[in-house]
């Protein structure tokens, strides 16, 4: 599974983490139905922290993450997003919205609209922001994720590993203080799955908050500073990567790393 | 065992195809006579052709053009194969304007026609320079004003109430879009009070156009508008009741669940005839709405009510993440509608929209059944009716036919350079 290596090691010197919350997660649960999916959630990120989420089909990986910019509703407890919290209020859910950047398993780009126009619609639209600047921006993010000469092009023109990283690009044009992905690099063939964890490596080095549900350990390794261990809808265990894999406490950890690496 | 090993030294030239596989010939082999009985069926297809043609070409070129009445066709023809065409040019002003519109005010539908062309032409081509759609914005007030004439203070007040409506949306559904919705129907409502009453006080006796009541429409003239009309109104409110269907608020949802499936489920001459007779009820009882009015509002809820159905499976198309990607960049629900879901629900809709639009645009000739003068009700009616073309139903129709197809097939090539020009995969 973890067979990706990275050309150069990750730099891990301004990875810093701040002792700012970024996100509060307090005794959440979320209910489908009769289904009790997230029991119990508590979880606080700090500023600049890179976490990967990890764990079985089915733990409730991308509930988590699509909670904490309400994609989904939680039923009881409480998710403060710097400093807002989540309720039924659409203002607050639009200002966590503005700080929170999700990137999809399967990329979600627009596919009628080209790439820049991916890239600059929310900027425009709901930053208000002039045309140009968006798209002086646009291009700087698109160039960052090495693809400037598609910009004119659609989405349906370009292989997943681009459209993934237009995806990223596209999150970034909102400026956003937290980045969540889920899964981001499970529908893509192994030779753009290094393309695009390059290019979060790259995010992370910058001081980027990170929550990153994925199954690449190598990513982990390299770049986080805390795994977190899902199973039946509860955080099994969490820890620094380098005790995670080596030292897990759990016997559920123990056999689900048995079972990927 | 054998040695696997092969290397080829000298790579392969390209070389023509054999002669069987090109130009006409392979065409004709491949396309008619692959087999024997395909050859059987090419050469009954062409015997059948030929029929039709040798029966209709000589009707059609033989035909009469110039004199003023069946029999007079008669006598030139002498028992010759021909069409009496001369029904058409002697009666073309009626075919096109009715019976009833005066003559020397025909200019004015005209224009209005020409200016279709130009307010059309920026929603249709949207590579147009949109600043055009000023133009298409003030157009249905130009065109009721040339059409029907009277006070143009009319139509001025209509569109100020309109124009007003807008601009206090504008200004107010950023922050409370409910607000924003009732503040703009409500000015409106007070400015067309105000300017109802201004055009009482300053009616003349003579306006600059003469008014032109709407019993006096008719012809193919009548169907242009009213499928005009009523295309363009039943697409926004077909959009609205799909969204409708959708809500997440019951109530909303109900009603457009009902309204759907309520208007589907009756034929369209019933609600023509409601529209005829009944929907004067409605209505207070002074009020007297126009017939023509009437019927756009009838043909409207009925076609939007198949276009919202059509949206709906534009819209149950659209992958769930579409949707997702809106809200987590944080645009809002009309924005979300506005860039994201429409266009692409709408683009996959187009071949069930044009088929609406197509189905609407024949079904204009239903109100001849409730005594309006359309194409098919002056043919019916004050035409064959008539002494001199008692009994010339080819031409007559076969000329109806023709109109109605031209505008149609012209509508179905449209749609489809538009699906074309709206791919975005793979180009
Ligand atoms: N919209 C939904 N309605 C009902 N059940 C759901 C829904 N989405 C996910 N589930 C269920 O919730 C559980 C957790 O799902 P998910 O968070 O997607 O897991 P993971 O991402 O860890 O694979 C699964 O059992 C899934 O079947
Ligand atoms: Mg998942």
């Amino acid at each position: 599974m973890s067979s990706i290596t990275f050309d150069h090691h990750a730099d891990r010197s301004k990875m810093a983490v701040s002792d700012e919350v970024a996100i509060e997660i307090r005794n959440m649960n979320k209910w489908y139905g009769s289904f009790h999916v997230l029991r119990d959630i508590d979880l606080t990120v700090y500023q600049g922290e890179r976490i990967v989420i990890a764990g079985p089909s089915g733990s409730g990986k991308s509930t988590l993450i699509r909670c904490i910019n309400r994609l989904e509703e939680h039923q009881e407890g409480q998710i403060i997003v710097d400093g807002t919290e989540l309720t039924s209020d659409l203002k607050n859910v639009d200002k966590v919205r503005s700080e929170v950047g999700m990137v999809f398993q399967h990329f979600n780009l627009f596919p009628h609209l080209t790439i820049l126009e991916n890239c600059t619609l929310a900027p425009i639209w709901v930053r208000k922001e002039p045309k140009k600047e968006a798209e002086e921006r646009a291009m700087h993010f698109l160039e960052k994720v090495k693809i400037p000469e598609q910009a004119h092009k659609y989405p349906g023109m370009l292989s997943g590993g681009q459209q993934q990283r237009v995806a990223i690009a596209r999150s970034l044009c909102m400026m956003p203080r937290i980045m969540l992905f889920d899964e981001p690099t499970s529908a893509l063939d192994p030779e753009m799955i290094k393309e695009v964890l390059e290019t979060m490596v790259e995010l992370a080095e910058e001081g980027m908050t990170m929550l990153c549900v994925t199954h690449e350990m190598g990513f982990a390794k390299e770049v986080a500073n805390r795994v977190i261990f899902m199973d039946a809808g509860q955080i099994v265990e969490q820890n620094e990567p380098e005790e995670f894999f080596n030292n897990p406490q759990s016997e559920r950890t123990k056999l689900f790393l048995s079972q990927i690496l | 065992m054998a040695d696997l090993s092969f290397v080829r030294s000298e790579m392969l030239p390209e070389r023509a195809p054999p002669a069987t596989e090109v130009g006409i010939v392979k065409w004709l082999r491949t396309n008619l006579f692959s087999t024997w009985p395909n050859a059987l069926l090419t050469i009954a297809a062409f015997y059948v052709i030929y029929l039709v043609l040798a029966g209709v070409l000589p009707w059609l070129f033989g035909g009469v053009w110039t004199t003023s009445s069946l029999s007079e066709c008669r006598e030139v023809l002498q028992g010759d194969v021909g069409g009496c065409f001369s029904v058409l040019t002697e009666r073309w002003n009626q075919l096109i304007y009715g019976f009833k519109y005066p003559t020397e005010l025909y200019w004015r539908p005209n224009l209005a026609l020409v200016l279709l062309a130009f307010a059309a032409a920026p929603v249709l081509f949207f590579d147009l320079p949109r600043k055009l759609l000023l133009f298409t914005a003030i157009y249905p007030f130009i065109a009721y004003w040339l059409v029907w004439g009277g006070p143009i203070g009319v139509p001025v007040t209509a569109f100020v109430g309109i124009l007003g409506a807008y601009l206090v949306f504008e200004r107010f559904s950023a922050s409370n879009f409910a607000l924003g919705a009732l503040g703009g129907v409500a000015a409106a409502f007070v400015l067309w009070f105000i300017g109802g009453y201004l055009v009482d006080m300053m009616a003349s006796e003579n306006p600059l156009l003469t008014p032109v009541a709407s019993r006096d429409l008719g012809g193919f003239m009548l169907n242009l508008m009213l499928g005009v009309t009523c295309v363009s109104l039943s697409i926004p409110l077909g959009i609205a009741l799909a969204l409708g269907r959708q809500s997440s608020m019951p109530l909303i949802k109900g009603v457009c669940v009902i309204f759907i499936e309520f208007i589907r489920g009756v034929p369209l001459i019933t609600l023509l005839f409601v529209a005829s007779v009944m929907l004067a009820y409605f209505f207070p009882p002074d009020a007297t709405v126009d017939l023509f009015l009437r019927v756009v509002i009838m043909i409207t809820l009925f076609s939007s009510a198949y276009i919202a159905e059509v949206i709906r499976g534009g819209l149950a198309a659209l992958p769930k993440g579409q949707y997702e990607a809106a809200d987590s960049l944080g645009l809002d629900y009309p924005q979300a509608m506005r860039f994201i879901i429409l266009p692409q629900a709408l683009k996959i809709s187009i071949p069930g929209i044009v088929n609406v639009a197509v189905g609407l645009f024949k079904d204009t000739t239903l109100v001849s059944v409730i005594s309006m003068f359309d194409l098919v009700g002056m043919i019916r009616g004050p035409i064959l009716a008539s002494q001199e073309w008692n009994g010339v139903y080819w031409e007559l129709l076969g000329f109806a036919a023709l109109l109605f197809f031209v505008v149609c097939y012209g509508i179905s090539q449209y749609s489809q350079w538009l699906e074309r020009r709206l791919r975005t995969d793979h180009r």
